[in-house]
C-alpha cells in the first residue's frame, strides 16, 4: 500500500483526468454520437425493410387471392352468360315456333275462308248456271215436248232425277 | 487454464535449471540480475523523457536515444523547462533559483550540490514539488487520444459517405462497438437507460485496450499499469455511478431492508449493514483500479523478466527457451490486454446498472 502511494503521481492523475475527459467529450460529440446514430439508423432501416418485405409478401398473397377471385367471378359470369344465351335461344326458338304456328293457323284460316268464299261463289255460280240450264232445258223441253204431254212429264222427271244438288 | 499451469511449471523449472547452470558465474550473474531488476523497475515507472532505446558505448558511457519532454513544476511558482536538463538523472536542473534532481523517476528539490537526504528507510526526505510534467505517459495518452479520435472520427464519417455502411480501418471496430452496446451496456444497464452511458463505456474500453496494446510494444510504455491512471479511470466510474444514481439506488444503500420489518427491528441491523453498504460503494471502484493496475504491472514484469532471463542464462538451452516463453506470454498478454479492458468496461456497466436501476420489486429486498 505504501509503495502504491509512493508510485501515485498527482500530476499524472491530473493530466489523465483532464485528457480523458477531453477525449470523452470530443469522441462523444464527433464520433460516438454519429456512429451510434448511423448504426441505429441502419438497424431501423433493416427492420423496416424486413417489415416492408413481409408486407409485400402479404400483399402478393392478397393479389393472388384477388386474381383467383376475379378468375372465379369471370368464370361464373361466363357460365351465366352462356346460360342466358341458351335460354334466349330456347325462348327465341319457342317464340318463333309459336309465331309460325299462329301465322300458319292464321294462313290456314284465311285459306279456309277463301276456300269457303270460293266455294260459295262457285255454288252461287253453279246455282245460277243450273238455273240458266234449267231454264234452257225447260225451254227445250217446252219447245220439243210440248206436243206430247205425257212424254213431257216423263222428261221432266228424268231431268229432275239426273240433277241432284247438294 | 491447463496450458497456463503448464507454462508456469515450465517457467519455474527453467529458473531452477538456470540457477544450476550458472552457479560458477554467480558473481557476474548477480550483477546482471541487479541490473535487470533495476531496468525492469525503471521501465514500470513513468519517465520524464521518451527513451526509445539505450545502449552502452565502447567507453562504458550510457547513451539514450529518444527525445526530452517538458517538465512543469509547481514549487512556490511555476517552473517550466525541458527534461534534457536532467540528462537522465545525471545532472541537476536549475530553474530560477532552485535546483532539481531526477531520482528514481521522481523530481526532488535539492541544494546547489544536488545532495539527497535519506531517512532510515532509505526514502528521500527532500521536498517533492508538485509535478505536472508532460511525462512519457502523458505523451502516450495524448497519442492514444489522437489515434482514437482520428480512427472513430473517420468511422463516423464513413457512414454518411457510404450510405450507412462503414469503410476503412474503423470497420474493424464496428463489431466491437456493437458488442459493447449489446452485450455490455444493454444487458447490464437495461434497454431504457443504457444510451447515456454509452460514450463513457466506449471511450474507456478503447482507451484501456489501446494503451494496454501499446504497453506490449518494445517502447515499454506502461500507462495502464500506472496506479495514477487506473485511479483516475476508477474515480470517473465512481463519480458517474453516484451522480446518476436513482432514488431507489440511494434508498437501497441507506435502507437495504426496505419495508420488510419495522424500524426498531432494522435499527440494530443497520448499525452493521449501512457501513458495509457504504464501504462497498468505495470498494467497487477500488477493486477496478487495483485489478487493472496489478494485471498490467504483472504482465510487464513477467515479460521483461523472461526477456531478462535470456541474458542471465546465456546458453543454448535456457535462452531460446526463455525466448519461447516470453513469446508465449506476450501472446497471452495480447489476450489480457483486451480482457482487462473488457472487465473494466463490463464492471463499470454493471455498477451503472445498479445505480440507474428502478425497482419494480422494491419489496423483494
Amino acid at each position: 500500500m505504501e509503495q502504491l502511494l509512493e508510485e501515485f503521481s498527482l500530476g499524472l492523475f491530473f493530466w489523465q483526468t483532464l485528457l480523458f475527459l477531453l477525449l470523452l467529450f470530443l469522441l462523444w460529440k464527433y464520433a460516438w454520437k454519429p456512429i451510434l446514430g448511423a448504426v441505429n439508423d441502419r438497424e431501423e432501416g433493416i427492420k423496416n425493410a424486413l417489415a416492408a418485405a413481409e408486407d409485400a409478401k402479404k400483399e402478393m398473397q392478397n393479389v393472388t387471392a384477388d386474381s383467383e377471385n376475379l378468375l372465379k367471378e369471370a368464370r361464373a359470369e361466363r357460365e351465366a352468360m352462356l346460360k342466358d344465351a341458351r335460354d334466349i335461344k330456347n325462348k327465341m326458338l319457342a317464340d318463333a315456333k309459336d309465331q309460325a304456328k299462329t301465322e300458319g293457323d292464321k294462313m290456314i284460316k284465311q285459306a279456309q275462308a277463301a276456300i269457303e268464299s270460293e266455294k260459295k261463289a262457285a255454288v252461287a255460280d253453279i246455282k245460277s248456271h243450273v238455273a240458266n240450264l234449267s231454264v234452257d232445258i225447260a225451254e227445250k223441253v217446252l219447245k220439243e215436248q210440248l206436243a206430247n204431254k205425257e212424254k213431257q212429264l216423263k222428261i221432266i222427271d228424268d231431268f229432275l232425277d239426273d240433277v241432284t244438288l247438294k | 487454464m491447463a496450458k497456463i499451469l503448464f507454462l508456469l511449471a515450465l517457467m519455474t523449472s527453467l529458473i531452477g535449471f538456470g540457477k544450476e547452470a550458472n552457479a560458477e558465474v554467480a558473481e557476474e550473474g548477480k550483477d546482471i540480475k541487479t541490473e535487470i531488476d533495476a531496468y525492469i523497475q525503471h521501465h514500470l515507472k513513468d519517465a520524464h523523457d521518451f527513451t526509445l532505446f539505450s545502449y552502452t558505448d565502447g567507453e562504458g558511457n550510457k547513451k539514450h536515444v529518444g527525445f526530452p519532454l517538458p517538465v512543469i513544476l509547481w514549487d512556490e511558482g511555476l517552473h517550466f523547462f525541458s527534461s534534457s536538463k536532467f540528462h537522465h538523472g545525471e545532472t541537476l536542473a536549475q530553474s530560477g533559483d532552485k535546483y532539481y534532481k531526477l531520482y528514481h523517476s521522481k523530481i526532488y528539490r535539492t541544494d546547489a550540490e544536488g545532495i539527497i537526504n535519506y531517512n532510515e528507510e532509505h526514502h528521500p526526505t527532500n521536498v517533492e514539488p508538485l509535478d505536472f510534467s508532460m511525462t512519457k505517459s502523458v505523451v502516450m495518452i495524448i497519442f492514444t487520444g489522437l489515434l482514437m479520435f482520428w480512427l472513430f472520427r473517420s468511422l463516423a464519417r464513413s457512414y454518411s459517405k457510404n450510405d450507412g455502411i462503414a469503410t476503412g480501418a474503423g470497420r474493424f471496430f464496428e463489431p466491437v462497438i456493437l458488442y459493447i452496446r449489446d452485450d455490455i451496456a444493454r444487458s447490464n444497464i437495461g434497454e431504457k437507460r443504457y444510451e447515456k452511458y454509452m460514450p463513457f463505456l466506449l471511450t474507456i474500453f478503447f482507451f484501456i485496450w489501446f494503451l494496454n496494446m501499446f504497453g506490449l510494444t518494445p517502447f515499454g510504455v506502461n500507462v495502464t499499469g500506472n496506479i495514477a491512471i487506473t485511479t483516475a479511470l476508477a474515480v470517473l466510474t465512481f463519480l458517474i455511478t453516484n451522480f446518476t444514481g436513482t432514488k431507489d439506488y440511494w434508498k437501497h444503500l441507506f435502507d437495504p431492508l426496505g419495508d420488510s420489518m419495522p424500524w426498531y427491528g432494522k435499527l440494530p441491523l443497520y448499525v452493521i449493514l449501512i457501513p458495509i453498504e457504504l464501504l462497498g460503494l468505495f470498494i467497487k471502484p477500488f477493486s477496478l483500479l487495483i485489478r487493472l493496475y496489478a494485471n498490467m504491472q504483472a504482465g510487464h514484469i513477467v515479460i521483461m523478466s523472461l526477456i531478462g532471463l535470456m541474458f542471465i542464462f546465456k546458453n543454448w538451452i535456457g535462452s531460446p527457451l526463455s525466448f519461447g516463453l516470453a513469446f508465449a506470454i506476450s501472446l497471452i498478454e495480447i489476450l489480457v490486454a483486451i480482457l482487462q479492458a473488457y472487465i473494466f468496461t463490463m464492471l463499470s456497466a454493471l455498477y451503472f446498472g445498479f445505480a440507474s436501476e428502478e425497482h419494480e420489486h422494491a419489496e423483494a429486498h
